[in-house]
């Protein structure tokens, strides 16, 4: 709340400007900064945050630009009333093509961008060919200028800087609500983001409704400045360019970073443009670009957070178990799976499995490699659909769910490869499956249970860290600790020790089974039989997809077409 | 509806153009295909060397000869590229922020030099246009049509059948791995970065030869060819001349039966369409 205070307040004060009557031009200079603040800043909720870079910002720029001079021009609107339905035609449009891109998952960042960039193209042929401009462009001379400042110049000042300053605001608080949290994960790994339970779809969609809107708003504003609209000027690649840029020299993981980026290029370029040097200017930001991409790819606010982060202090550690335990519901079924099938490209990796685990057990789940166990994982944590068959988790049929339901009813995974997000730290990773995932708790809680379980991990040391900074076993013991911030009523385990030393693989046991003490119950998949063996309540042997022994650990591991799955038949 | 020779014209124009389109998008296809090299510059890089030509040739030289200065020189542009880009590890997307940047820088230079005025090239070339029966086919096209077609198959016979080729296929698709096997990962990723900066010099000499030139033209030419690329499917040689045929042939297509301004729509409809329907094929 200081934060947007402190905005409000500077927006405040720089209100005031108009009543120095400064000559025109620093207003006007100044409305370009704000102006190129509202686009850079916009651009980066959507694209900074999650990473999907947009190359289209242009088109919803322009689609306010010429909201506004249709309806001023053609329907007598006041210019103050399209300022809204600016942002909402832009926002319709940027959610009507999220819908259908996002629809598919996960998107390549490189195709993100080619689209967006040819819906702009898109966009400005039609545009340019109907009556919205018919080619010529749009003169809004004879629209009147309202009277907000004592000038003209004034007046585009002020609706600039509010622009600004909302956009400021919005940008701050998405960083610090879950909705941002959740876009830094997608931004990281969002296959991962969407297992631990964030809503990726609608939080891309969102996001970019609010960066699409926010642009065309900013676009209504600059269309009466400009005073004449043409789809060469307003379509053109400089926009969308000049916004990346801005952003990326600022610092695209930042709310104020594009804002920084911002001002010094637009200073930069409007120094220039004033003197003779014009093209000079233009080289000169080309060439800041190349050589910050290039030394400094984190930009400006990137370098001032890593450098302020060092000096952070961790804080006391808490004490263990201090809160609710993992919950209970010893006997009962918590998951059943009956007849599940999953065919990748003809290959059949699960076929008809069926298998049952109680509260508060261990089930083993071995098998020779390519026998179906992560894809089993993979199902019914919601990362891939079953072919066919049911799945039910606590009494809901879940196999038709997003995988992000799924992680709120309560199931959390870890990887057998562990992928951690690379841009949070430690905690931060661990925060984010206590926000969304089944416990579902606010910012502050969320801390405090991420504290617990990294000492319960023997993390607590690293909460600050990188994950680049942890050694295998730390990532693993990461990975663990990232599923049970989540409270799961079940944890499915995917080979977390292989990889690890034999001291390291002891005190993992002693760690399952401290989990399990807790009440949660645990899908075990490993090869290491010692440990399976020490472990499991019960045992599920698949192999080719199929469930071929099942029961406890000793009378299934000595049946002899077990041992024959593992290690051929015997030739006597 | 328009006569069967203009249709028959238009068609020939799309065809025209399509090979430029696939010549410039050739070296952006391998370079990003093979090196993870988003190349924006690629554009910023013909028009200087279109800009060269238009130079060279006004100072005596012929418009072909001027290829044996450009080449060798844009060569060198492209390995010294890759090689900073390489040093400072640019990831994909990065590489593209990079080269806007360059983009920038070469466009200032240009409108530095030779002003922000259009320049056409004045060759014998320009004039020559042979018939055939109802259909002209000027020359300067019929060099462009050449060039892209020997330049592409050569290419695309060169990373089938040879062991360098192969190599860098290899290399592209897992470099340590190639290195393991004694691939030199390294030298080869900056010899093909050097031949896409070269292709670049020579698609340059084709906008030379048939367009007027201006430094704010650079930029008319990124969308077209960066969806003649996505269509062509990234890394694969023949892929943007066979792209660029569709879309100028469509583009044309519609010129001739629409009107001028709504070809892009024709492009740009195709590789959404494409993005959306199918973007495991990209």
């Amino acid at each position: 709340m200081r934060t947007i205070g402190a905005l409000v307040a500077a927006g405040a004060a720089l209100a005031l400007v108009p009543l120095l009557t400064l000559p025109a031009f620093y207003e006007s200079f100044l409305y370009l900064v704000f102006f190129w603040i509202v686009l850079a800043t916009s651009w980066n909720i959507l694209s900074g945050y999650s990473g999907y870079f947009s190359f289209g910002h242009g088109a919803f720029f322009g689609v306010g630009m010429y909201t506004t001079a249709t309806l001023t021009t053609k329907f007598d609107f006041g210019f103050l009333w399209t300022l809204p339905i600016c942002g909402a035609v832009a926002a319709v449009l940027g959610v009507s093509l999220g819908a259908i891109v996002f629809r598919a998952g996960r998107m390549r960042g490189e195709l993100f961008a080619l689209l967006t960039l040819a819906v702009s193209y898109v966009l400005a042929t039609v545009i340019l060919n109907t009556p919205i401009d018919g080619g010529p462009g749009v003169a809004l001379s004879a629209v009147a200028v309202p009277a907000i400042g004592p000038s003209a110049p004034s007046t585009f000042y002020l609706l600039a800087l509010a622009a600004a300053v909302i956009t400021l605001a919005i940008a701050y608080q998405v960083q610090r609500a879950p909705l941002g949290r959740g876009l830094f994960a997608i931004h990281d790994d969002e296959d991962v983001a969407e297992v631990l339970g964030v809503p990726t779809y609608r939080y891309k969609l969102a996001a970019l409704a609010l960066s699409c809107a926010l642009a065309g708003v900013a676009g209504g504003i600059h269309a009466l400045f400009i005073n004449y609209v043409t789809v060469g000027e307003t379509f053109s690649i400089v926009v969308p360019l000049s916004v990346v840029l801005m952003s990326v020299l600022g610092g695209t993981r930042h709310w104020l970073g594009p804002a920084i980026g911002a001002a010094i290029i637009t200073a930069l370029l409007y120094a220039f443009t004033a003197s003779d040097y014009a093209v000079a200017g233009r080289a000169a930001v080309g060439l800041i670009l190349v050589v910050v991409i290039l030394f400094m790819p984190q930009g400006v606010m990137g370098h001032l957070v890593r450098w302020a982060g060092r000096r952070d202090v961790p804080p006391p550690p808490q004490s263990l178990r201090s809160e609710a335990p993992i919950q209970a519901r010893n006997g009962s079924i918590v998951l059943a799976v009956q007849g599940v099938s999953k065919a990748f490209a003809g290959v059949q990796a699960l076929a008809g499995v069926g298998l049952e685990v109680r509260g508060g057990e261990i089930l083993g789940l071995v098998g020779p490699n390519g026998s179906g166990k992560s894809t089993l994982i993979n199902l019914v944590s919601g990362h891939y659909r079953a072919d066919a068959g049911r799945i039910q988790f606590g009494g809901v049929t879940v196999e038709k769910l997003a995988a992000h339901r799924i992680a709120r009813l309560g199931v959390a995974r870890t990887y057998q490869i562990p992928r951690p997000f690379r841009h949070l730290t430690v905690l931060e990773n661990v925060m984010l499956p206590a926000m969304f995932g089944h416990a579902g708790l606010p910012r502050l809680a969320a801390e405090r249970e991420a504290r617990r379980w990294l000492e319960f991990t023997g993390l607590a040391g690293k909460a600050a860290a990188l994950p680049a900074e942890l050694n295998l076993h730390q990532r693993k013991f990461l990975e663990l600790a990232r599923a049970l911030a989540a409270r799961p009523q079940l944890l499915l385990l995917d080979e977390v020790l292989s990889g690890l030393t034999p001291s390291e693989i002891d005190g993992a046991i002693a760690l399952v089974r401290e989990i399990r003490a807790q009440g949660a119950s645990i899908v075990f998949v490993e090869h290491l039989m010692r440990a399976v063996m020490e472990l499991a309540d019960r045992i599920v042997v698949l192999s080719y997809g199929r469930v071929i022994a099942a029961g406890s650990p000793a009378e299934v591991m000595g049946r002899g077409e077990v041992v024959e799955a593992y290690l051929g038949k015997a030739r006597a | 509806m328009p006569s069967a020779a203009l249709l028959g014209q238009s068609l020939l124009s799309g065809i025209f153009i399509g090979a430029l389109y696939g010549l410039l998008g050739l070296g952006l296809s391998l370079a990003w295909g093979l090196l993870g090299q988003i190349n924006l510059a690629h554009f910023a890089l013909a028009f200087l060397g279109a800009y060269l030509t238009y130079q060279l040739s006004a100072a005596g030289m012929d418009p072909l000869v001027t290829l044996v200065v450009i080449v060798p020189a844009f060569f060198l542009f492209g390995a010294a590229l890759h090689w900073v880009l390489a040093r400072f590890a640019v990831s994909a997307f990065n590489s593209l922020l990079v080269t806007f940047g360059l983009t920038v820088v070469i466009e200032a230079a240009i409108q530095w030099i030779w002003s922000a005025d259009f320049r056409r090239l004045e060759s014998h070339y320009a004039d020559v246009r042979y018939r055939l029966g109802a259909l002209y086919i000027p020359l300067p096209e019929l060099i462009t049509l050449a060039l892209a077609i020997v330049l592409s198959l050569a290419l695309w016979a060169a990373l089938r059948h040879t062991d360098l080729g192969k190599a860098m296929r290899a290399a592209a698709e897992d470099a340590s791995m190639a290195q393991a096997f004694g691939v030199n990962a390294r030298a080869l990723a900056l010899l093909l970065s050097g031949i896409s900066a070269a292709l670049a010099g020579v698609a340059g000499l084709c906008i030379a030869l048939s367009y007027t030139l201006a430094p704010s033209q650079i930029y008319a030419w990124v969308g077209v060819v960066f969806a003649v690329v996505m269509l062509g499917g990234l890394g694969n040689a023949l892929g943007p001349l066979i792209a660029g045929f569709v879309i100028g042939v469509s583009e044309a297509i519609t010129m001739a039966l629409t009107a001028p301004s709504w070809a892009p729509l024709v492009s740009f409809s195709l590789l959404i369409a494409l993005l959306v329907l199918r973007p495991e094929k990209l």
